[in-house]
């Protein structure tokens, strides 16, 4: 066996301060490459008029060796999971299998065109047809819909189905209850469907109670359009008491939307639809892989009970007689929430890595994904005590609260010494319940060794708050940059690069 | 200068005014000024427009939180603070001078006495804490 | 599993550490009832039968990549919203840098600076492409935020921000608009309206293609102050460029906000910009810039507005600032707009964007670069006036409608144009969108079966646009 460093590593490297490709080339430089023109030169002038654009935008004049330079620097200057460990509470950054980019690339799926006829896109048909039915068999609902771009274009998806269901029952309820530890993306869903919140108080240890939601749904009867909840909870532990909740609110008339982004705890384990959910998006950007690109794309899938398949997003994709097809014929439907079939690309990556995975090692996946957790939170307990006493699943969440007590170090310095150590920060100050909230995902794709270090470096870095904590509020130190002025940047907006004065 | 100044009357919601017969000119307190951190945005009511008591009449945001800013007494805005348009730092600066947010005409001069005095909100804020 | 490092020994390490006796015992407080009681039911393949199964899935599909020169690909003609262009290798080359993509969204500013730059300057790049120039000295005229899904959200979002500003509820939706941006935009704004609201009205275009002014005028006269925006297309969905001056003349009488949506940017290389001509908010689509089709997805949504409107952008901005230091950097800003602060009253829902086909948009843009940008666009404009002159002298074919067009058309055909589309397809041409298609048909079209939506680009060489007037003037009766 080899020696493992258990300790935290030692960082460093050359980085160039890169000015803003404006700031480069020269006048009538060009990173161009374009075809001799084999047909009639035209003047624009005469044919487009007073719609001529007498000068061309003002964009850089650069090659593209500058070009390669200059994205390439700035890459250098981003943290990535390929570099090391992510552990963003409820963002779920594993691992990115490079075979799902190849793959994505194959001229079958990145060169084919939405407007081309449905005989010329069998394949691509057919891999959407089977991940939504592996994402069905997965998340025990009945139908998914591949057309939302992200997670929160589902949220909108699902609560304009809800909304949908209820109109067709001759009814339009406006309350939808939402925990207060949800993602802000809940409320702001349900403001886009002309709906209301309800916050619902968490519980002290750190779940919903059936009784908080009872006492909600009575102080509006009639008027229940739904709950959204997160399971496991931004807390990270299971919601006990889903199925009772979600009789309470069915029989108020509800139904139950779940926020899918924590999906990454429960593969083969539970099935939402089957807990009582009506509707849930599933995050293909967290738990099946699809790299986040630093800000997206994503893809938010939404999967529903058999009640809601006539509300789905058009078209759908339909198996007949061998032969896939576009159903476009679907009146109830909510219509469309973006052009063309939503982002394919992720749709290939996705369905790739779970055909990688197969039922058995995603069920692997989530096992190992709450092990870490529950192993991070057994090796840091003492110094971050879990903010519920109740078991981790897939995250741990803790706070500043004993730390900041003894000292004066608080979340923000710790999240950013952990970047001196190497590692990107957990999510901080989320859920907004806990007060300086350290929120840690470690996902499955992270080793023992790696989860050691990372820990070791936490535990270094309370030592240092006792004994040294300028440092802890000062840093980071190593990076190029040092913490950055905020208030500045919000008190004046410089939301663009200014030729100078 | 106190972080409550004695001439001031304060209410629940943080805010603080200056009564001077009919009139008042009104803030937000040290309090909610340091909740916040730096202020980065002010946004005041309008003038002309009238108010009850204990609604959201503007807003106040730092980097990261957004706060309203509610009626302490009810009337009509006949002033507000331009500067703090492109100056939110005033309000970090001096909250109860160069940082006031609007005058009122106060349509009921009743409610003035149900605001709190310095001491009575320092207490009320200690409480909070 | 190789994404999973755990070895049998780690795991019995782990769990003695943690003091359980199963990994199984770390689900155990999940009620049973809810446990699921069997394996799931998907097979695992290893890489190489994996890659077997995705090449054969694949193959199940003609790419439609544009020109006759790659076997196996159809010669395609297709556009209505996604006019594929020649995207340079080194844009997915660096793409494919795990610093790229393998990144998160950059809430830790330190280590994210990469990320934040390159923002930052497609914010910039996207400003000028839809704004008016900046001026040295001057406030920025016009601000872009960092990406939105797609042409047709973006432009739903941007119709709900002229809404948040003017307090008004009613968007004129005129001529011929995207019939899917106009879905987008119906989903969108009922889900906001009360029910049976009809707040989108809308206004036909004339022979030319363009939009029926004086429709437009007399609708603002009767709608007076409800009317939150104008919303047109340009070009629009029949190629055509609009004088979206005189329409923002007559929204801006009526105090209505103009919005434009462009789903090919490419045009200001050689059309004024809409915030030139006096737009209020832009929305596009950079996907045919900045990637392959991808079946349409994932694209960018580009949005940018005039900077007195910022406050009621929705979507991330970046900006630029100081660190401790005061050396240049760049972070997340004005995020108080947004809905991890804002909650139920944030300007969008939106989190999650399309950041790194954002990326590649403004890499493609910056190769471009000034006289390459404006060259490509001179390229596409000639390719399409010579298939437009051509098509439009065979027998029987006349051109839909009038208007200077950029590198889309319609065009009327002998018989049915899906007819017509279905035969050259046999022959490994995708002729065009037939507009009687569904979700492709525009309600005021008259002769719509009869109607084929071709567009060209650079990727077409005189061979390949001579290839599609000869087989379809064989083809059509």
């Amino acid at each position: 066996m080899t020696q493992t460093n258990n300790g935290p590593v030692e960082t460093r490297h050359l980085l160039h301060h890169e000015p803003p490709i404006f700031e480069q080339g020269a006048t009538g430089r060009s990173g161009a490459s374009l075809p001799t023109l084999d047909v009639p030169d035209v003047s624009a002038e005469a044919l487009l008029g007073d719609l001529h654009r007498d000068v061309a935008p003002a964009l850089p004049e650069v090659s593209e060796v500058d070009v390669t330079r200059h994205f390439t620097r700035l890459s250098r200057w981003n943290y990535a999971i390929d570099i090391g460990m992510y552990p963003l509470g409820s963002c779920t950054m594993k691992y990115n299998p490079k075979v799902n980019e190849r793959v994505a690339r194959l001229p079958g799926f990145a060169g084919l065109h939405p407007a081309q006829a449905e005989e010329t896109l069998q394949g691509a048909l057919e891999l959407m047809y089977r991940l939504e039915r592996a994402l069905c068999e997965i998340s025990g609902f009945a139908r998914v819909t591949l057309q939302p771009a992200a997670g929160a274009h589902g949220e909108l998806c699902g609560l304009m189905m809800i909304r949908a269901y209820h109109q067709s029952q001759g009814r339009s309820p406006r309350k939808v209850l939402i925990p207060d530890s949800a993602h802000g993306t809940n409320p702001a869903s349900v403001t886009l469907n002309q709906m209301e919140c309800v916050p619902l108080k968490t519980s002290a240890d750190g779940l919903l109670s059936a009784e908080t939601v009872r006492a909600a749904v009575a102080q509006h009867p009639g008027d229940i359009a739904g709950l959204m909840v997160t399971n496991p909870s931004t807390l990270g532990i299971f919601e006990e008491h889903i199925a009772e909740i979600a009789e309470i609110i069915h029989q108020a008339g509800g139904l139950v939307y779940m926020d899918g982004a924590n999906f990454n705890a429960l593969l083969g384990k539970v099935r939402p639809g089957a807990t009582g959910v009506d509707v849930m998006h599933i995050n293909l950007h967290k738990t099946f892989t699809t790299p986040h690109g630093g800000g997206g794309p994503g893809s938010g899938p939404v999967g529903v009970v058999e009640k809601l398949i006539p509300f789905l997003p058009t078209p759908t994709v339909e198996l007949q007689d061998g032969v896939y097809h576009l159903n476009y014929n679907r009146p109830s439907s909510v219509g469309r929430l973006r052009s063309f079939f939503g982002n394919f690309g992720m749709h290939v990556r996705a369905y790739t890595y779970i055909r990688e995975m197969g039922g058995v090692g995603l069920t692997q996946a989530t096992e190992m994904a709450v092990l870490n957790a529950v192993y991070l939170r057994a090796l840091l307990h003492e110094e971050f005590p879990p903010v519920s006493e109740k078991p981790s699943m897939h995250e741990y969440v803790t706070s500043d609260k004993k730390l900041k007590k003894e000292t004066s170090v608080q979340t923000l310095d710790i999240a950013k010494r952990l970047i001196d150590y190497g590692y990107h920060p957990p999510t901080v100050y989320f859920p907004l319940v806990v007060p300086g909230a350290l929120m840690i995902e470690p996902t499955e794709t992270e080793s023992k060794e790696t989860l050691d270090q990372f820990a070791s470096a936490l535990l270094a870095i309370a030592k240092e708050a006792h004994s040294e904590p300028d440092r802890v509020k000062h840093a980071p130190h190593q990076t190029a940059l040092r913490r950055l002025d905020e208030t500045k940047a919000a008190r004046q907006p410089r939301l663009r690069w200014m030729p100078p004065a | 200068m106190s972080k409550y100044p004695a001439d001031l009357r304060y209410s629940k919601d943080h805010e603080w005014a200056r009564i001077d017969g009919k009139r008042a000119v009104i803030g937000i307190t040290d309090f909610a000024v340091h909740q916040l951190g730096d202020i980065t945005m002010v946004e005041p009511p309008k003038e002309g427009e009238s108010h009850n008591r204990g609604t959201p009449i503007g807003s106040v945001e730092s980097v990261k939180a957004v706060s309203d800013i509610y009626a302490p007494l009810s009337g009509r805005v006949v002033k507000t603070n331009d500067p703090l348009r492109d100056q939110p730092e005033l309000l970090n600066e001096d909250c109860y001078d160069e940082g006031w947010i609007a005058e009122y005409e106060l349509s009921n001069l009743d409610e003035a006495k149900e605001l709190m005095t310095s001491e009575e909100y320092a207490q009320y804020v200690k409480d909070q804490g | 599993m190789r994404y999973i490092p755990h070895t049998d020994a780690d795991v019995a390490q782990m769990l003695r550490v943690i003091g359980a006796p199963s990994v199984e015992s770390l689900f155990a407080h999940i009620p049973s009832q809810l446990r699921l009681d069997r394996p799931l039911d998907i097979e695992a393949l290893d890489e190489m039968t994996l890659m077997a199964h995705l090449g054969q899935l694949g193959a199940k599909s003609s790419p439609s990549t544009g020109a006759t020169v790659r076997e196996g690909a159809a010669l395609s003609f297709l556009g209505a919203g996604l006019i594929p262009h020649h995207v340079p290798v080194a844009v997915d080359m660096l793409l494919q840098r795990a610093e790229w993509y393998t990144s998160y969204t950059p809430y830790q500013p330190e280590v994210a600076q990469g990320t934040l730059q390159a923002v930052f300057e497609y914010q910039t790049l996207v400003a000028e492409l839809f704004g008016p120039p900046a001026i040295k000295g001057q406030p920025a005229p016009y601000v872009s935020n960092a990406s939105m899904y797609d042409g047709a959200s973006a432009t739903a979002e941007a119709v709900l921000m002229a809404r948040r500003i003017t307090g008004r509820g009613v968007a004129i939706c005129c001529g011929a608009i995207h019939p899917q941006y106009m879905g987008t935009l119906r989903c969108y704004l009922d889900g906001v309206d009360a029910v049976g609201q009809a707040s989108i009205k809308t206004v036909g275009f004339g022979p030319d293609g363009r939009v029926d002014l004086q429709a437009l005028g007399g609708l603002l006269a009767e709608l007076g102050n409800q009317v939150a925006c104008v919303l047109v297309q340009s070009p629009n969905y029949l190629g055509v460029l609009q004088d979206v001056a005189a329409i923002q003349a007559l929204a801006h009488k009526a105090g209505a906000l103009t919005v434009v949506a462009c789903p090919e940017p490419l045009a200001f290389g050689l059309v004024k910009s809409p915030g030139s001509q006096g737009a209020d908010i832009v929305a596009g689509e950079g996907i045919g810039l900045a990637s392959g089709p991808s079946l349409g997805g994932p694209g960018v949504g580009l949005f940018a507005a005039r900077s007195e409107h910022l406050r009621q952008m929705p979507g991330r901005l970046v900006g630029e600032t100081v660190d401790q230091s005061g050396r240049r950097g760049y972070v997340l800003t004005l995020s108080t707009r947004e809905q991890h602060i804002r909650r139920e009253k944030a300007t969008s829902n939106i989190c999650t964007n399309q950041g790194l086909i954002a990326l590649a948009f403004a890499i493609h843009v910056c190769l471009l670069g000034k006289s390459g940008f404006r060259r490509l666009a001179e390229i596409n404009l000639a390719k399409s006036e010579y298939l437009k002159q051509r098509l439009s002298s065979l027998r029987g074919f006349k051109l839909a409608v009038s208007g200077p067009t950029f590198n889309e058309f319609a065009i009327q055909v002998r018989g049915r144009a899906s007819d017509a589309a279905a035969k050259l397809r046999e022959r490994g041409i995708f002729a065009g969108v037939p507009l009687d298609q569904p979700s492709y048909e525009l309600p005021m079209l008259p002769d719509a079966e009869k109607t084929l939506l071709v567009a060209t680009s650079e990727r077409h060489q005189k061979a390949d646009l001579d290839r599609l007037v000869s087989a379809l003037d064989e083809v059509c009766p």
